[in-house]
């Protein structure tokens, strides 16, 4: 048999464990979504007739969609910002030459060994309307929809300080020690040296931090049904909570929608992360 | 001791200080769920849910692990976790075996191909993905629960990096000495990057044992229920005595603190994979 054959027939030996998997749930289901949208199912799911593409105008200019794209993006921007600054703080903070400094690490890096329902019931204890230490704190109360959310949020801050430490602190890391040596000669103070040294340095490690929590904060779901439930008021009924809660067969084409406007949002957020990539390696070389 | 010296010292000392208050802050939601995981539900919101925990039950543990039935919850997230840790491993390796070292005809497409699905969070496949599982009547079953995550793009991504440092040199040495792709894989390729492939299974275990909104959507019989999602039904069920449910939690966290703490150079590297270049 000629090598280059061979080679192929290995390579479809090869790869064909990872095609079946993907092929079953990554791009049949796709496909099924794009299906489900255009139909509409009976009660018991047994009837399904064929409603074409006024079921993706109804649903994606509808409020149900429209309302957990609106509290899915403002999950974004209370947990994103916030769990930036936090660890950006918390790896400049331990990024020094100290005795003890890895046990700092280590604990700023642990909450990265909670799950999200590990954070969230942790966060029950603490922000839970009856029961919780800061019951009494209106700012991010569980109990008022304009605020609940930002309890919600509060979980996935924690949860997420440790991943963005570690990654942080691994981008500070890379910074050439000269470079701060060279700043300190020319004058500039540690806080001149910060904005105008380390942050653009790190910058591409920020960028790539900001999609992962991004992405990470429009997954949503456990966080949202261990604490709230969704409540009050529906206020905290982020997208994958309604695409979650559509699985009764009367409700399938319109979670099939609301999926791929998801699938659209994660698409434009993973191009994003691409170019900037693109460009990083170009910086790099 | 001279003026530098002092302010040197100085210095250290509210380096230490911030770095103390910081890990108080990060620690305080931790320390309170012991403390109620630990205090008596009843006496502790008597006492005026303080900082310290009432009427301790040390055998809140033991009784969690009883009441919540969790060995069987924390046993078959093992089981879940192994197996998906396992094939992922496997189908990775494979895959990125073959992008690296054969010539085959669509091969740049292809990858393509495979790396697209890392743009499909099982969120979006969600709803098609549950009717697929409940067809092949899958639901409550460990094939549903594994299923979809038995291959991933992102290990073969990191282990095609990885396979693409390897000297072409090692590559044509082991060829003359009449190694065959799958005796190279294993005799060289595997052994030489060692340090990917540990990173990549921490990140795989991590994110098995943690996982939610799958487990959720195909688990419908509570007996069935991984450590997870057990959680959750524990946090609804005892009211008056939640601090079953946040001993449960504690339970839940302790394995992939272990990990943490004896693999944190691997858990480290695989996190940091493409965040930061060097």
């Amino acid at each position: 048999m000629p090598r280059k054959l061979k080679d192929s027939l290995l390579a479809v030996a090869l790869l064909l464990p990872s095609a079946i998997i993907f092929v079953s749930f990554f791009f049949y289901p796709l496909y099924r979504l794009f299906y489900l949208g255009l139909h509409q199912q009976n009660r018991f799911g047994t009837a399904e007739k064929y409603v074409g593409w006024s079921q993706y105008s109804d649903v994606l200019g509808g409020d149900d969609f429209l309302d957990g794209l609106w509290v899915s993006t403002r999950y974004v921007f209370l947990t994103v910002p916030l769990g930036i600054v936090l660890g950006i703080l918390l790896a400049v903070a331990a990024n020094r030459h100290l005795r003890g400094i890895k046990f700092f690490q280590t604990v700023f890096a642990s909450t990265v060994a909670s799950s999200v329902a590990v954070a969230s019931v942790i966060f029950f204890v603490l922000i839970n309307p009856q029961v919780g230490y800061f019951r009494d704190v209106t700012f991010f109360s569980l109990s008022d929809p304009d605020t609940a959310l930002r309890g919600v949020a509060l979980s996935s801050v924690w949860q997420n300080l440790g991943l963005t430490f570690i990654i942080v602190l691994a981008g500070l890391q890379a910074v050439p020690e000269e470079i701060y040596e060279a700043a300190t000669l020319d004058g500039y103070g540690p806080f001149r040296r910060f904005f105008r040294v380390t942050l653009p340095l790190i910058s591409p490690t920020l960028l790539f931090l900001v999609v992962v929590l991004v992405i990470f904060a429009f997954q949503a779901f456990a966080q949202v049904e261990i604490l709230t439930n969704g409540g009050p008021a529906g206020s905290t009924e982020t997208l994958v909570f309604k695409i979650f809660n559509s699985q009764q067969p009367q409700s399938l084409g319109v979670g099939a929608v609301m999926a791929i406007g998801l699938f659209a949002v994660t698409l434009v957020v993973s191009l994003a992360q691409f170019l900037i990539l693109e460009r990083r390696v170009h910086y790099g070389s | 001791m001279g003026a530098e010296a002092t302010q040197a010292t100085w210095k250290k000392v509210v380096w230490y200080v911030v770095l103390t208050t910081l890990t108080l802050v990060v620690l305080f939601p931790v320390y309170m769920t012991l403390v109620r995981a630990l205090s008596t539900p009843a006496a502790y919101v008597r006492e005026g849910q303080p900082l310290y925990p009432v009427d301790v039950q040390w055998d809140v543990f033991r009784r969690a692990w009883d009441q919540g039935d969790l060995g069987r919850k924390v046993g078959i997230s093992a089981i879940v976790t192994a197996v998906i840790v396992t094939l992922q491993l496997t189908t990775s390796l494979l895959a990125a075996y073959a992008f690296t070292f054969l010539q085959f005809p669509g091969r740049r497409i292809l990858f393509v191909v495979f790396m697209a699905t890392l743009m499909l969070p099982i969120e979006v496949t969600l709803i098609p993905n549950v009717q697929t599982i409940r067809d092949l009547d899958w639901l409550n079953s460990f094939a549903g629960l594994t299923a979809p995550f038995l291959a991933t793009a992102f290990g073969t991504f990191l282990i095609r990096q990885g396979f693409m440092g390897i000297p072409r040199d090692l590559k044509d040495a082991s060829q003359l000495d009449g190694f065959g792709h799958m005796a190279f894989l294993r005799r060289v390729a595997i052994p030489v990057t060692r340090p990917v492939i540990a990173s990549f299974a921490v990140i795989s275990f991590l994110a098995a044992w943690n996982q939610y909104t799958w487990p959720r959507a195909v688990v419908t019989e509570g007996r069935w229920e991984t450590i997870q999602i057990g959680l959750r039904s524990l946090s609804t069920s005892t009211v008056d005595q939640n601090n079953i449910s946040f001993a449960a939690a504690i339970i839940a966290a302790l394995p992939v603190l272990a990990l943490l703490i004896f693999l944190q150079r691997q858990l480290i590297r695989g996190l940091t994979a493409g965040a930061v270049k060097g």
